[in-house]
């Protein structure tokens, strides 16, 4: 294909590097420097996609952000992304991308009959018909519609870009390159603050890159790259293209998406796809600039219609024609920049002005070009289908309502403009009231509720020495506040020419006898008529009209439809526009892929990975991990071909009968130093700890203020005024901030500091009838006799030179113990802990066999202090002092914590002894009564009791103070599983605790 | 995301604190007698205020202060921010 519509010279591309690529399966090529948009149309390429309700043919509307149509799907290096705007993608070497919204093809779409049918498909059209019956809904209506809608395809495959986010701090974020962009961040740079300029496009300049300007006798872009060379320079200076603040959010805080590689073929090596910027900065100056806002007239989005500053940027920028026969159609002078533009390049352009006779420089310019202009003309309607090929035109009176008589144009584009509307996102999302500007009939910031101003054309003032006067100044002072610096610049000599003021004319009338749809909102199809009909239903708020119609919903957010609407609602409703009100801007302004929002935090990454001191010995030992919460802990050791059940088992069985060593460096400790550290421990947990010999561990629980069990562990005096605690692994954090809490607010009297040292130890639990015997042979030099070490004892003690601390606690129920080094001599320990055990038969443990011997033990654990019980439940009420006050005890007397069937542990064994129960499943009284069946209780824990061998289960029941021998039934509706069970104690093995202190 | 300033270390961003509840409301004292209704209230009534409002956060990736912040529960304004030790005033 040749570029038929490239022009000769011009633009800002390299036009010595041609780049080629596919659309819709078609070669083309363009040059560095276009976007895809531009490529396509100095393709002659203007059909693009369909339409998202109406299936009608879409091209292109805008050049940049705002553009509703021209949607692709973008296939990159192998992947591909949905959403990405045409008129925004630059052009790489390789680039594929192909037609949304259509099938079976952009040329010829089935779904196009909807256009034929579009009387049927008024606003609220499917909130009116898929409603009936409801059944219909999930199998019939939302697949279709789901089918027949939608903007590309997300691709299901893991992404293996990399994102990153970035945090930064400045004293002025400005985000925006065009006139005002520069201007202020060279004021401010040069006072010495520390500058971000940000901008959203590949070029700096913004306007003017487009303009018939001249700024200190240099022509607007060659100002521009000037003054950014210059503050590139700068070391107090970060700008960045490619680079869009999206989002104003509290205190100042700017978030920005930089897309580093999506102009690439590749992205580079090490290098991420996009990164995500969170700038905190002192001040905002917001120099988004202003989008031109279409006129209203019939079949107003046939492709080829377009704003008219958008084909002037395709000339200027990319030296592409959109059209060779013109038709301008303004309410204001910028269309006549347009026509100018075309002029310059040996096309002949007509103008229609909905202005009677108007006079400016520009104009007089036109005029002097020979230019065809008609006064008080509009377009009636564009036509073609796929293109516009003419143009119904008419002479429009002076009251705007009537037409005369319509003629017909040939044209093969429409260039429309209909002033300019500020771009006040940013602003208003920081909360700024906006107010609107009767002059310009839009929305401007009003009165600022963060740091942050908005300059030039964002702020309403549309003439380049005012914007660029303005924004030197608003640089300079803010800055010069921070930094108590002034360095004051000249003014440059601006020369541009005068304009007049435009026509607040925005919609061309229906003519007698024609039913043209009007368009407002071009992506998603929402025409005047819909409006209307939503008005006429009693939709009366912007908000609701917009949910309704849907305008100004989708990847534009209305950019180009938003005040056209409040035009037409305000009409309708006889109100003026600030009384209708616009609806809320939230962020993002445009756009950002769900990657560079969630950035490095993806699976593994999103948490760290804990690992104990002995994670390489486990490695080795064919360990099989389980995360537990952070951590990384073995959840059994694989033997051969050994499952779960047989290896945790195995393990379980053999701490019953010999010894085994389970890694439990994960559980929270924490030190606890200070003259009060008993007080504290003595109101922290329910039992009594002032008197609790040196030497000594205790088990204690510890309550929240409602009376629900926080925690358990075991705490163990290490001197006078020096205690050791042990928290669950899960509730480690919890329980130190719970301390933290009660010494620094609420009893601050207290002389204690805790500290967290669970990664400063490592932790072995030795268990089983044999530990003791290993412990002679790993610390030959201690007595740790039933006498010298009794249960809940503990000793300091020499492993081969490495100090060691012993804690005679367990957790198993059987002897054990818990030896702990410093976390380097983990390693160290646990293998002298399995040399030693050889002899004895010892076994490593994992989390599984370590919670088979706590079921059956019937000792509680995070399943059954889930945060919904109290001591009562767990049947540790024997553990609530009567003699004090502790966190919580209050609680305990109110009605329902002291009921008398009160919910209770018990165990539960199938009646089959054979059949497994399942964790979460349901105790009722009759598997057969009718739903909802009356619940009793739940299933906490389960396991294979390797003592009984058979399936054993914990469960909280009501009444299971009551419930020993009884009969009832497990309901697993999950696992279809009825169960008949019997209830029995949940001390399964060795209900008098006689093994622990044997 | 908020700004907040430790007292203790300086102004921070939330990420680094977390959220504690109403600063206001007073811990009985230990061993006191009170009726269900005062300790319902210490425990679970609470005013959800629109406006300017006392709470309680922890530097919890910094210095592990607890410290009270008066906040602006609409606008997310932060006007002061005190020790624990520190009474509002």
């Amino acid at each position: 294909m040749t570029q038929s519509f490239r022009l000769e010279s011009g633009g800002f591309i390299n036009r010595d590097k041609k780049i080629s690529f596919k659309f819709n399966g078609k070669n083309y090529y363009g040059y560095e420097g276009d976007t895809l948009a531009s490529a396509l149309i100095a393709n002659g390429v203007h059909l693009i996609g369909r339409s998202f309700k109406y299936h009608r043919p879409r091209g292109f509307f805008g050049a940049g952000v705002d553009e509703p149509y021209a949607i692709v799907q973008l296939y990159r290096n192998g992947e591909t992304e949905p959403n990405i705007k045409a008129t925004e993608q630059e052009l790489f070497e390789g680039l594929e991308a192909k037609s949304v919204n259509c099938w079976p093809s952009v040329n010829f779409d089935v779904g196009a009959i909807n256009n034929f049918l579009k009387i049927f498909l008024p606003a609220g059209f499917y909130y009116k018909t898929f409603m009936w019956p409801k059944s219909f809904w999930y199998k019939i209506y939302e697949p279709f519609i789901r089918r027949a809608a939608g903007l590309g395809t997300a691709s299901i495959k893991h992404d293996k870009e990399r994102y990153e986010h970035k945090y930064e701090y400045c004293d002025v974020l400005i985000t925006g390159s065009g006139p005002s962009g520069l201007a202020s961040a060279y004021s401010a740079a040069k006072n010495g603050a520390k500058v971000i300029l940000a901008e959203d496009k590949s070029r700096f300049g913004g306007t003017l890159l487009t303009s018939e300007v001249n700024i200190g006798n240099q022509s607007g872009k060659e100002w521009a790259d000037s003054i950014i060379s210059e503050l590139k320079e700068m070391p107090n200076v970060t700008v960045k293209n490619r680079s869009q603040v999206f989002g104003y959010y509290d205190h100042n805080m700017l978030v920005m998406s930089e897309r580093i590689s999506d102009h690439l073929p590749k992205t580079k090596k090490f290098h991420p796809k996009q990164r995500l910027w969170y700038i905190r900065a002192k001040e905002v100056l917001i120099s988004s600039g202003s989008i031109e806002r279409p006129i209203v007239f019939g079949n107003n989005d046939t492709p080829g219609v377009m704003l008219s500053s958008a084909a002037k940027e395709y000339m200027k920028v990319y030296g592409v024609l959109v059209g060779k026969k013109p038709l301008v159609f303004t309410n204001n002078d910028s269309g006549y920049e347009t026509a100018i533009e075309f002029k310059k390049n040996g096309i002949d352009p007509i103008i229609l002005d909905t202005r009677k006779e108007p006079q400016s420089e520009i104009i007089e310019e036109a005029k002097n070009m020979n230019i065809n202009i008609k006064n008080s003309y509009v377009v009636v309607a564009a036509q073609g289908y796929k293109k516009v090929k003419s143009a119904d035109v008419a002479k429009i009176s002076d009251n705007k309502e009537e037409l005369g008589s319509i003629e017909n144009i040939a044209c093969d584009c429409i260039c429309v403009s209909g002033f300019w509307t500020p771009t006040i996102h940013l602003a208003s999302q920081s909360g700024n009231k906006t107010k609107f500007n009767e002059d310009i009939d839009a929305f401007v910031p009003g009165i600022s509720k963060q740091n942050e101003k908005t300059l030039g054309a964002a702020n309403g003032i549309y003439t380049l020495e005012e914007t660029l006067k303005d924004s030197f100044e608003k640089g300079n002072l803010l800055s010069k506040k921070i930094t108590n610096n002034e360095n004051k610049i000249s003014f440059p000599n601006v020369v541009e020419k005068k304009s007049t003021v435009h026509d607040k004319f925005w919609c061309v009338p229906l003519p007698k006898g024609k039913n043209y749809k009007r368009f407002l909102d071009f992506q998603n199809d929402v025409a005047v008529s819909d409006i209307e009909i939503a008005l006429k239903e009693g939709y009366r708020s912007i908000e609701h009209v917009k949910r309704y119609t849907t305008l100004g919903m989708a990847t534009d957010q209305g950019k180009t439809s938003n005040l056209n609407g409040l035009q037409l609602v305000s009409k309708i409703e006889n109100k003026v526009v600030p009384a209708v009100g616009h609806t809320t801007f939230r962020p993002p302004y445009s756009p950002v892929s769900i990657g560079a929002i969630v950035g490095r935090e993806v699976g593994k990454h999103s948490k760290p990975t804990r690992k104990s001191p002995m994670h390489s010995w486990h490695k080795k030992n064919n360990a099989v991990f389980v995360d537990a919460g952070v951590w990384l802990r073995p959840r059994y050791y694989k033997r051969g071909e050994e499952n779960l059940f047989e290896a945790s088992k195995r393990e379980a069985r053999n701490v019953r009968t010999n010894v085994g060593v389970c890694d439990v460096t994960t559980l929270g400790k924490i030190d606890i130093k200070g003259p009060d550290a008993a007080e504290l421990l003595n109101r922290v947990y329910t039992n009594a700890w002032l008197k609790l010999p040196v030497g000594k561990a205790r088990y204690g629980v510890m309550l929240r203020e409602d009376g629900i069990v926080m925690d358990d562990g075991t705490t163990t005096r290490i001197s006078e005024n020096h205690y050791h605690m042990t928290t669950t692994t899960a509730q480690a954090a919890n329980v130190l901030s719970h301390l933290e809490y009660y010494l620094q607010l609420v009893w601050p009297e207290l002389n204690v500091n805790v500290v967290s040292t669970t990664e400063q130890w490592a932790g072995a639990a030795i268990a089983g009838p044999k530990s003791r015997e290993v412990l002679k042979k790993l610390f030959p030099k201690s007595d740790v006799s039933n006498e010298g070490l009794p249960f809940m004892g503990y000793m300091e003690a020499d492993l081969f030179g490495v100090k060691a601390k012993i804690y005679r606690i367990s957790f198993s129920g059987e002897l054990a113990y818990e030896v702990n080094v410093e976390s380097d001599n983990g390693y160290f320990m646990w293998e002298k802990i399995i040399e030693a055990g050889e002899e004895f038969g010892i076994q490593p443990y994992g989390t599984e066999a370590l919670s088979t011997l706590r079921i059956e033990m019937g000792h509680v654990a995070g399943s059954e202090l889930d945060g919904r019980t109290i001591p009562y439940d767990n049947s540790l009420e024997g553990l609530l002092s009567k003699k004090k006050d502790f966190i919580g005890k209050r609680s305990l007397s109110r009605k329902a914590f002291a009921a008398e069937d009160r919910q209770k542990i018990v165990g539960v064994v199938p009646l089959d002894k054979k059949t497994s129960i399942p964790e979460g499943s349901h105790l009722v009284k009759d598997s057969n009564a009718p739903l909802p069946n009356p619940k009793l209780g739940y299933i906490s824990a389960s396991c294979w009791s390797v003592e009984h061998d058979n399936p054993f289960s914990l469960a909280i029941l009501k009444d299971g103070k009551n419930m020993i021998g009884e009969k009832l039934f497990v309901m697993s509706p999950l696992k279809n599983k009825v169960i008949p069970v019997e209830i029995v104690s949940s001390h399964y093995v060795d209900p008098k605790g006689e093994r622990v202190r044997s | 995301m908020l700004h907040i300033k430790c007292p203790h270390c300086g102004i921070r961003s939330q990420n680094e604190f977390s959220y504690g509840g109403d600063a206001t409301v007073k811990r009985p004292e230990l061993g006191k007698e009170i009726s269900d209704q005062d300790w319902d209230n210490f425990v679970y009534n609470r005013k959800s205020l629109r406006g300017k409002h006392w709470e309680l956060w922890q530097h919890l990736s910094g210095c592990r202060q607890w410290i009270k912040v008066q906040r602006d529960t609409a606008t997310h304004e932060i006007f002061k921010t005190l020790k624990a030790n520190e009474e509002i005033s």
